[in-house]
């Protein structure tokens, strides 16, 4: 089986049963920002630590990405089998809005306030290297009814 | 030192085939020459921008190598703006007396494609397909639209004025005007914007010949006067391009600082201006740019819109030219293509599109990535 690699070191919990996004927050001032940084954009302090974000939040804004982007944008999708996909900034209860793909891309299934569900998923396959690995990266659905 | 604009000069936007973005930036610095009256040579200094086209300071190749001061400049999408702030302040400070500021561009066709780490951004951002100002400005609208009352109708009007203003304009990129319906029924690209909604990277020149005012009389008959420039970058909290987060308390855009600080500068306020230019990358960025630079409350667009009070007649003229969406937008030459149109309006020389009675004031906003904007304020 190949391996599940992140698309980036330090922007969610993995592997992980619960993945959790993962900011910093400031020493100083208390504000958080994704992905984590050593330093803080509002206050400007250098004292900032790694925390949990969570794995739920609300929908701040979305839009659907309906073509296909250029470069730098990597994935095994060409322009025939290209899906369009959403965006959106969820609002984590970490204290941040963080821009996401976002897995509905209609329309009708988004809409501004509803409850958001953490999703870890495989992007792309790193095939160039021979290693094959499973890119992963992040994603919201909404939140299932129980 | 107060700072006057005495020649004005374009190469007309859009596509110029065989000709490169600087051949096209030369043609904007010679018209602007020829409308002063002046030669290369009488230029004492220079700044300019060019996102795609080369640096600006090979136009001596052009032009003259005539041993000018010459300052590149590159501010994204506000660049004239950064630009002409530049020439501004070194005839404020009385350094110089003439000088020319200059944009240009040439760019491939299609949406823009930054790359992340010339934005101190990492990879996986662009890699995932976040990194588009399309979908910026799309979410940027869906939320405004959601908290001021916003609807589609308004979108569709600030198209369908643009292109109106476009078929008004024999320098435009776009000259044929729109309908609603056109508008309406035209593709959906990144709701809620659809495909005549959008402004599309473009070809162009653009230059202007300032002096210091004292002298301007030397030069020109007309001479127009650069009140003020003020360029402001984003604060913590203002919702702007290419950021993979926002802090929870929204502050003032860029835009919203730039507007106050050139009012004050100017000693005005909004209800003092008769013609503006305020950037439209998309149709619901004029609407919420109108809101931001102090022309009307947040969610009173949706009114004016519907009464025309954005038209050449109406009371609040915006986008004469027909603005980003009919010229497009060659990201070196937009910001002073939007001051070219209102030295246009305050002379009287708009033609078909000119403003009645008589503009003595006009106001420009130009706002680029990652959060920029520049304004700009122009009396008789």
């Amino acid at each position: 089986m190949s391996n599940q690699v992140p698309i980036h070191e330090g922007l969610f919990t993995w592997p992980s049963a619960k993945p959790q996004l993962l900011g910093s927050r400031c020493v100083n001032c208390a504000e958080t920002a994704f992905p984590a940084q050593p330093d803080c954009r509002n206050c400007g302090s250098r004292e900032t630590t790694i925390v949990e974000l969570g794995d739920q939040g609300i929908l701040w804004s979305w839009t659907i990405q309906t073509f296909m982007p250029k470069a730098p944008y990597k994935s095994d999708e060409t322009a025939e089998t290209f899906q369009p996909y959403g965006v959106g900034y969820v609002e984590m209860p970490g204290g941040v809005r963080v821009e996401s793909r976002l897995l509905p891309n209609k329309p009708e299934d988004l809409q501004i306030g509803m409850p958001m569900q953490l999703d870890i998923i495989p992007f792309r396959t790193d095939g160039t290297d021979g290693s094959g690995d499973q890119i992963m990266t992040f994603r919201f659905s909404p939140v299932k009814e129980a | 030192m107060d700072v006057a604009i005495i020649g004005i000069g374009l190469h007309r936007f859009g596509r110029s085939p065989g000709l490169s973005g600087m051949q096209q930036g030369a043609s904007a610095v010679r018209n602007a020459l020829a409308d002063a009256g002046l030669s290369w040579k009488d230029m004492q200094f220079a700044y300019g921008g060019s996102q795609d086209a080369g640096n600006a300071d090979a136009l001596v190749n052009e032009l003259g190598l005539t041993g000018l001061q010459f300052t590149n400049i590159w501010n994204g999408c506000a660049t004239g703006g950064s630009s002409l702030h530049a020439a501004y302040s070194a005839i404020k400070s009385g350094e110089y007396d003439v000088g020319v500021v200059v944009g240009f561009d040439k760019h491939p066709r299609g949406a823009f494609n930054p790359k992340p780490a010339d934005w101190g951004i990492d990879e996986w951002y662009g890699e995932t397909g976040m990194m588009l100002t399309t979908q910026f400005f799309a979410l940027k609208t869906q939320r405004y639209m959601h908290d001021h009352g916003i609807t589609e109708e308004s979108l569709i009007r600030v198209s369908e004025k643009a292109f109106t203003n476009g078929s008004l304009t024999p320098t435009a990129w776009r000259q044929q005007a729109l309908s609603y319906e056109e508008i309406a029924n035209s593709a959906m690209i990144s709701d809620p914007l659809r495909k005549y909604m959008f402004c599309s990277p473009a070809e162009g020149g653009a230059a202007l010949i300032i002096c210091n005012a004292d002298k301007a009389h030397l030069y020109s008959s007309k001479p127009l006067y650069l009140k003020t420039a003020a360029v402001r970058t984003r604060h913590y909290g203002s919702f702007e391009v290419f950021a993979p987060s926002q802090a929870m308390n929204v502050a003032d855009a860029s835009t919203v600082t730039a507007s106050k600080a050139a009012f004050e500068q100017a000693g005005i306020g909004p209800e003092d201006i008769d013609v503006m230019q305020l950037q439209d990358t998309d149709s619901g960025t004029e609407i919420i740019h109108m809101a931001e630079n102090g022309f009307c409350e947040h969610g009173e667009q949706e009114k004016l819109l519907r009464e025309g009070a954005t038209g050449i007649n109406g009371s609040m003229p915006i986008n004469t030219d027909g603005g980003c969406l009919a010229n497009g937008e060659p990201v070196g030459a937009s910001g002073l293509r939007q001051v070219y149109e209102i030295c246009v309006q305050l002379r009287g020389e708009g033609g078909a599109r000119q403003v009645p009675n008589n503009p003595k004031v006009g106001y420009t906003h130009v706002y680029g990535a990652p959060g920029l904007s520049g304004v700009n304020i122009i009396t008789k």
